[in-house]
């Protein structure tokens, strides 16, 4: 119990913070290599899809501490991956473009749905 | 007329010493000079030699012609095996050899490809029979080069693919010679790979030669195919023919496998009665007739068809695919599938059946793994050739099938159809995603691809299982040698080799061939991009350029999470930056047209378009592409 009041307290505190979406574009390309699932966009790649970002940057950090497919994605503790810097990892996935167009409008994708 | 025995050394040094004798009344000054010593004095005796074991004078010159060296006959051998090309390396285990094959041989059936690598050679071997279904040959250096090969020989061991290879020994110990001689020979050199290839033998006559390189080719096109080995002892090759009477043993082709009557009777029964029945499909198809009859089949049981590792079943058509969400297989149907334990138990547990039907239970050596694990809960095993066998299973399921059961699979073919259609346009609508992005998706690239070459006829001749098999969900496969599957061992290095074999067959039917080439891969052995351009094998080559070996960034990211270490030094040993490989210069190096990187998808088209007019001018090109990491 105390442990989640622990957990629940650094969650807030987290949840307080703002994100610097510059510093956290280092940190997805370089330091923890998001970009390896999820594409230097966050559009692509063998992972979840996480622009545009459904969740809010509490939920975020916690499905970063416990994702639902473990052996899918990795946990990050936070011996690794401070709040902070997953406050800014979420500020730059915040950032980024959702740009895709509608697959109808692009003619080369339109051309092929049936 | 008389057979002679074979020479062996002593024997050789009498008649070239003999020889030298009559030769020496009339010859010429010029002619009675001292030969140039042999590379080797110990493997050819030297006027020395020869002296010091005959007591006679040192033989002329002309003395040491051989009209008719054995490797004549090994070639009038390969003649008859109808082998197009072969690839080599060059070494001195097979000199002999290789001089009759261009010469006598006149270079023609087989056509020496110089390979930059022995690796490559049997690559190039293995992509070529992926799509013309004929055996090509791999000529190898005794111990190195066969050391060099190994990589490629168990690709195409694990991918049930024939490669007839012969390879170069010095056997008898005494006359190889000191040195690199004796680090090229080997006393049983067939056991540096015989753990992963279907059969070897080393011939001890030409005869011998001769049936053992009939039988190889026989045993290598038998179901389960598999590459062989035929050691050439440098000694056959060089020693003059003695034997004139020698013949060719007919080369007769065993039958592949088929169950019997009773057995697909059995299972027929099971699949026409099944109410969501599956076909899942490997290594299936040999031929394009294979694809056809899977066809037939699943048409006659409205079954979805799951393909894979190579064309088995036109991808577009209404029927391939699972079946759909909620589709849930209670009668499934193998066709030589490597390793069916999971899907048969998963199966079973939920009460469905599973028939097995491949070759691969005839042939399991023990050393090597692949054959997976024991697949315990399959219901009807068949140890036949799949595509031998459709035909008797297409019969056995026509003849169970009444006009009411005829009307039900026709309305689970129409579900089936429309379950495809929405799977396609799902798939489809994903290549939106990061489409304007850079790096560029790989999404984006075969989609800006396709309406260049949607009109020609086109082959993909490189793996799609580190693009996300994008071109599978976007292009229209639905011909035999358009697309050519996985490395069989996944042995990295393969793919650039075995695009050229594929391209080198497509080269004489004219056709397009489309090579999306790895990063890594291609480091392996790019020597292969000359071989393309100095044999003038037309292929475009994309590279998937991610600056990395992908899949192991990923590996030991996941290994320092489950560590409780972090992410930042996972680029250690992993990654292709620091400087980052500029493969247009390298194309260039090798006398290819290249392109690139290019990092802005606005500039594909334009520059792939640049690609395909030098391609059809009859040679390679190769674009870079700076793209996402899968």
């Amino acid at each position: 119990m105390k442990v989640f009041a622990i957990i629940l307290a650094l969650v807030s505190t987290a949840a307080a913070q703002t994100g610097n979406a510059a510093a956290g574009k280092a940190l997805y390309n370089d330091k923890f290599m998001c970009y390896t699932c999820h594409g230097y966009s966050g559009q692509n790649g063998s992972g979840a899809r996480l622009v545009p970002m459904k969740k809010d940057q509490a939920a975020f950090i916690a499905y970063v501490r416990n994702p639902a497919q473990p052996n899918r994605m990795p946990s990050f503790s936070p011996k690794v991956m401070s709040d902070a810097q997953l406050a800014d990892v979420y500020a730059y996935i915040k950032s980024l473009p959702d740009s895709d167009p509608d697959p109808k409008s692009v003619p080369l994708l339109r051309d092929l749905i049936k | 007329m008389a057979k002679s025995k074979p020479l062996g050394r002593r024997g050789f040094l009498k008649g070239a010493a003999a020889g030298g004798a009559v030769l020496a009344a009339g010859a010429p000054a010029a002619l009675a000079q001292e030969p140039a010593a042999p590379r080797n004095a110990t493997a050819r005796p030297n006027p020395t030699t020869l002296a010091a074991d005959t007591g006679r004078r040192p033989p002329l010159a002309s003395a040491r012609l051989i009209e008719r060296p054995g490797s004549d006959f090994m070639v009038d051998v390969l003649k008859t095996l109808n082998l197009e090309y072969l690839g080599s390396n060059p070494g001195s285990t097979f000199e002999s050899l290789h001089e009759s094959l261009i010469n006598y041989g006149n270079n023609q059936m087989p056509e020496f490809l110089t390979c930059c690598h022995e690796e490559s050679a049997v690559a190039m071997a293995h992509g070529y029979f992926k799509i013309e279904g004929r055996p090509m040959m791999a000529l190898i250096h005794g111990t190195v080069g066969l050391q060099h090969a190994s990589m490629a020989i168990y690709n195409a061991y694990a991918d049930r693919v024939p490669v007839f290879m012969v390879v170069g020994n010095h056997a008898d110990g005494a006359v190889r010679g000191s040195g690199v001689e004796s680090y090229h020979s080997a006393q049983d050199m067939g056991a540096l790979v015989r753990d992963f290839v279907k059969w070897d033998d080393e011939p001890y006559s030409l005869g011998h030669f001769a049936e053992s390189a009939v039988r190889a080719y026989k045993i290598a096109m038998t179901p389960p195919m598999g590459p062989v080995l035929i050691v050439a002892n440098n000694e056959i090759q060089s020693r003059p023919q003695t034997d004139m009477s020698l013949k060719v043993p007919k080369l007769t082709m065993t039958r592949p496998p088929q169950a019997d009557d009773a057995t697909v009777a059995e299972a027929a029964k099971m699949l026409v009665n099944a109410d969501f029945p599956l076909i899942v499909a490997q290594r299936a198809a040999r031929t394009p007739e294979g694809m056809k009859l899977l066809v037939e089949l699943a048409e006659t049981l409205q079954s979805p068809v799951n393909s894979s590792e190579r064309m088995n079943f036109p991808l577009q058509h209404p029927l391939a695919g699972t079946g759909g969400p909620g589709y849930r297989a209670d009668v499934i149907l193998n066709l030589e599938v490597a390793d069916a334990s999971g899907a048969a138990r998963a199966a079973h547990a939920r009460g469905a059946k599973t028939i097995n039907i491949t070759a691969g239970n005839l042939f399991l050596k023990s050393n090597i793994q692949d054959a997976g694990h024991y697949a315990s809960d399959v219901d009807i095993d068949i140890g036949a050739d799949a595509e031998a066998t459709l035909p008797a299973l297409i019969e056995a399921t026509k003849k169970l099938i009444t006009a009411d059961r005829k009307r039900a699979l026709e309305e689970r073919g129409v579900k089936l159809a429309a379950a495809h259609k929405q799977a396609r346009n799902r798939l489809i609508e994903q290549a939106a995603i990061g489409w304007d992005a850079s790096p560029i998706s790989l999404a984006r690239m075969s989609a800006e691809l396709w309406p260049l070459i949607r009109n020609e006829d086109w082959s993909l001749v490189s793996w799609q299982g580190f693009i996300s098999e994008w071109p599978n969900k976007l292009w229209n496969f639905d011909k035999h040698y358009q697309y050519m599957g996985s490395h069989g061992g996944g042995g990295m290095g393969a793919g650039l080799p075995m695009a050229v074999g594929g391209a080198l067959a497509n080269k004489k039917h004219g056709r397009l061939s489309i090579n999306i080439q790895t990063d890594g891969d291609l480091n392996y052995a790019p020597g292969a991009l000359w071989t393309a351009a100095h044999h003038q094998i037309p292929m475009l080559t994309i590279m998937h350029n991610n600056r990395a070996y992908h899949a192991e960034v990923m590996f030991v990211q996941q290994q320092a999470s489950l560590h409780n270490r972090g992410a930042d030094r996972c680029h250690i040993g992993t990654k292709l930056t620091s400087p980052n490989i500029d493969y247009a210069k390298m194309a260039a190096a090798y006398g290819i047209y290249g392109e690139g990187p290019i990092t802005d998808p606005k500039d594909l088209s334009a520059a792939f378009k640049r690609g395909i007019e030098r391609v059809k001018k009859g040679e390679p090109a190769l674009i870079d592409v700076i793209t996402q990491p899968r």
